[in-house]
């Protein structure tokens, strides 16, 4: 029997147009907008002012408290300005802008594409390495990664779990990264199990990707303690609590961390970030993106410099198709709405998804039949039919009774609603709530 | 950006699921059964359902549109399927304006009293057939003949059902050997050659139409599975202990409405628990009363008095049984 995890789930039309298409690498934009909050937590802190000129892999700004990560130049150019730009959320947000006239990279930098296999930092090293190159999780929740790998005081972990499920429809970036930059990724994973001093990794990948679990399974012989598990295809098996009792039946508890159970997941494009951290000294600032649709002329994938304003990436992968009706940041079950194309590639864009008219409306609301069909897909086993009324009606006792905040957002009980009901929009707004009531609490 | 584009939440892509595709889902379920029964009972079945269809949906409309004024939802097919279901539960002699009423309790009293689609705490159909039943228990008790009587709607030759059969043989004192003579084989009464309610004789086009609902999941296995294994398990015992004076299982399980209540209505969303456990007790609930009513009540048949008395604690079953929890026991595997 394949693994999956057991309850719940979704399994929508996988549309993974780009699968075929290798990694192209998108050339050095003119300009870049680079915000100086892509991650989860306090912004970076600019050490740059307008007419600085910078260096590809500068550094430019600092991460500032504990959850927050380092942002460096993408491009060789001048500071034109540090403003607000509106971001992918919609909001305006600080950014430095930089006009690209070169790409000369900075010193220490190692853009030699030979792979460097002979490990020689020790674990501590290797944290320090991926803070400094400003990594975060590139499955698009953007964590940075040092946290994940200084673990709490007390707390051990026993395996490395590596996500390549992307589970994701559409999206193809960690598929061709996998197939494409098997190597760096190994090593990469030597690095983490270093840092963290375990013995064992799991690779897990869906099954509808049998070349990279073929490719993958065959480097992994020449890497001790990494193995490659094949999952059965259910979406949301990315997700990491999901992906934690898929691989090694470990349940997380609720409001708990994956290392209550002795393990830490990472994303297998923040495996290959850290490689180039440690072993090239590379910061993190390109990343594989995704741009695909049904109408696409040549859905794509391209490696491309963080700071690309969305509409170079719509134009190299043959242009924006009239009949588009929404444009999406990530994938369709989890991604966000642009509002602009104008918009950068930050480090959290996994794809960029082109939704044509036809399907970018929403289905009618009708009254819930409570044919339960969203308790069948919550993989958390909440009650989506009851925290959306909780939240409609302002019971935020209920809706925290009935751990709200345990909802990941995975949209599968919005997913599968026969009466078009929009039960995620009300949990989000819920959660929100209720997690201030419960600050308020505390205080 | 060039033009107006659509900016919302996630997800961004849907299932194909609707309302109206799941109704029609059921409505193409019942349509083996509505075939056997239209071969047995003939012209009677086609008039009795066209008529309880044609008001549920008609008296829907009006009562959305006058008395609601709300825009009508006819046409999601929830109405049809009431009709449908209503139908499935009366003799196929039954007098047109029966129906009509029927239907006019079906649809006013059991649905849109309480709000309409979702919001009814009990069967609508159930609702509607359990009125006639208590208000026209002669004409909701007498069954034509399967077969010579196909060409007549009203006043053909009627009988008894197996189940009526054997509780007033038993009541009677005659052993259950003897009554045996007197009710269709076995493979009979799967199929449905036997005195009955036009959609609840033939347990074998109920059971195929069920499957086709499980493949489609427009219902899960747990409510008609639990309902089935009870009936089992209770009918079973009481002929282990006493076969002279009680029916076998098998004969329990394909006689009477007990396929078309347990695949059909007790199913029904809006009146079935949300969770697979609280479903587990609905459908045991189910069986122990149907096999209560049958076997000491006063009615040889009780699974629409069942399915209605265990309606009334969904409420309190879906506020206190819970899915399963993501993380509520730790396991370290």
């Amino acid at each position: 029997m394949i693994q999956t995890f057991p309850k719940g789930g979704v399994h929508p039309a996988e549309d993974k147009f780009a699968a075929g298409s290798p990694i192209k690498t998108l050339k050095v934009p003119e300009a870049v907008v680079i915000p100086l909050s892509q991650h989860i937590g306090a912004p970076a802190e600019p050490l740059v002012k307008k007419g600085d000129t910078v260096k590809t892999g500068q550094l430019i700004a600092q991460s500032k408290g504990f959850v927050s990560a380092n942002i460096h130049s993408s491009v060789t150019g001048t500071v034109k300005k540090i403003d607000s730009e509106p971001d992918s959320s919609g909001y305006k947000r600080t950014a430095v802008v930089i006009d690209a006239v070169d790409d000369d990279w900075a010193d220490g930098i190692d853009t030699d594409k030979t792979l460097k296999k002979n490990i020689t930092a020790g674990a501590d090293e290797i944290v320090r390495r991926t803070l400094d190159a400003g990594i975060v999780g590139l499955g698009g929740a953007t964590f940075p990664s040092h946290i994940k790998l200084s673990l709490p005081k007390g707390k051990k972990a026993d395996i490395l779990i590596i996500n390549g499920v992307e589970c994701e429809p559409c999206l193809t970036s960690d598929h061709r990264l996998m197939l494409e930059r098997g190597d760096e990724l190994m090593v990469g994973i030597q690095l983490l199990m270093k840092a963290l001093n375990v013995t064992r990794a799991f690779i897990g990948i869906e099954n509808n990707k049998p070349d990279a679990i073929a490719h993958l399974s065959k480097l992994s012989a020449d890497y001790e303690g990494i193995k490659v598990r094949p999952l059965k295809i259910k979406y949301p098996q990315g997700a990491e609590k999901q992906l934690i009792k898929a691989l090694i039946n470990r349940e997380v508890p609720s409001g708990g961390l994956p290392v209550d159970v002795g393990t830490v997941v990472h994303n297998v494009g923040t495996a290959v970030a850290v490689y180039e951290a440690v072993q090239k000294n590379k910061p993190l600032i390109e990343r594989v993106v995704t741009v695909t649709g049904r109408d696409m002329k040549e859905p794509s994938n391209f490696l491309v410099r963080i700071g690309t304003p969305v509409r170079t990436l719509i134009d190299a992968a043959g242009g924006l198709p009239d009949n588009t009706g929404k444009v999406v940041n990530g994938g369709p079950m989890m991604g966000k709405a642009l509002n602009s194309l104008e918009v950068p590639v930050t480090k959290g864009t996994s794809g960029i998804l082109l939704i044509p008219a036809d399907k970018a409306a929403r289905k009618p609301v009708v009254n819930c039949m409570r044919c339960a069909k969203c308790i069948t897909v919550c993989p958390m086993g909440l009650e989506p039919h009851l925290l959306m009324p909780a939240t409609e009606f302002g019971k935020w006792e209920l809706a925290e009774e009935e751990r709200i905040l345990d909802c990941m957002e995975c949209g599968s009980c919005s997913y599968i609603c026969p009466s078009g009901r929009p039960l995620l929009d009300y949990i989000r707004l819920g959660k929100s709530t209720v997690s201030k009531i419960i600050r308020s609490r505390k205080q | 950006m060039d033009k107006l584009i659509t900016v919302s939440p996630s997800p961004h892509v849907y299932g194909d699921d609707n309302v109206k595709k799941l109704m029609y889902g059921v409505i193409y379920a019942l349509i083996p059964a509505f075939l056997v029964s239209v071969y047995f009972f003939g012209i009677g079945a086609l008039i009795v359902t066209s008529i309880s269809v044609v008001s549920c949906v008609m008296f829907e409309y009006l009562i959305q549109k006058y008395m609601m004024k709300t825009e009508p939802t006819v046409s999601d097919g929830s109405a049809a399927v009431t009709g449908v279901l209503l139908a499935m539960n009366l003799p196929t002699n039954m007098p047109w304006w029966i129906i009509v009423i029927g239907a006019l309790v079906a649809i006013g009293v059991g649905k849109m009293s309480f709000g309409g689609l979702g919001n009814n705490p009990f069967n609508p159909a159930l609702v509607g057939r359990v009125f006639l039943f208590i208000s026209f228990p002669v004409q909701m008790t007498s069954w034509p003949e399967p077969i010579v009587s196909r060409l007549q709607y009203a006043d053909a030759a009627t009988g008894a059902t197996p189940l009526a059969v054997i509780k007033e043989g038993l009541a009677a004192g005659v052993p259950m050997s003897r009554l045996a003579e007197q009710i269709p084989g076995y493979l009979d009464l799967f199929i449905g050659h036997l005195h009955g309610s036009m959609g609840e004789i033939s347990a074998l086009a109920l059971l195929a139409g069920g499957i086709f609902m499980l493949t489609r999941k427009i219902i899960t296995w747990h409510i008609p599975v639990s309902i089935f294994l009870t009936v089992f398990l209770f009918t079973g015992i009481l002929w282990l202990i006493n076969p002279y004076d009680n029916a076998d299982p098998l004969f329990h399980l394909i006689t009477g409405g007990l396929v078309l209540g347990a695949v059909y209505m007790a199913t029904d969303y809006a009146t079935s628990p949300m969770t697979p456990k609280g479903m587990w007790i609905f459908g045991i609930g189910i069986g122990v009363i149907t096999v209560a009513i049958r076997v000491y009540g006063a009615y040889p048949e009780g699974i629409s008095f069942a399915i209605l008395i265990m309606n009334s604690f969904v409420p309190l079953i879906n506020k206190y049984v819970k899915p399963n929890r993501f993380g509520e026991e730790v396991k370290n595997g």
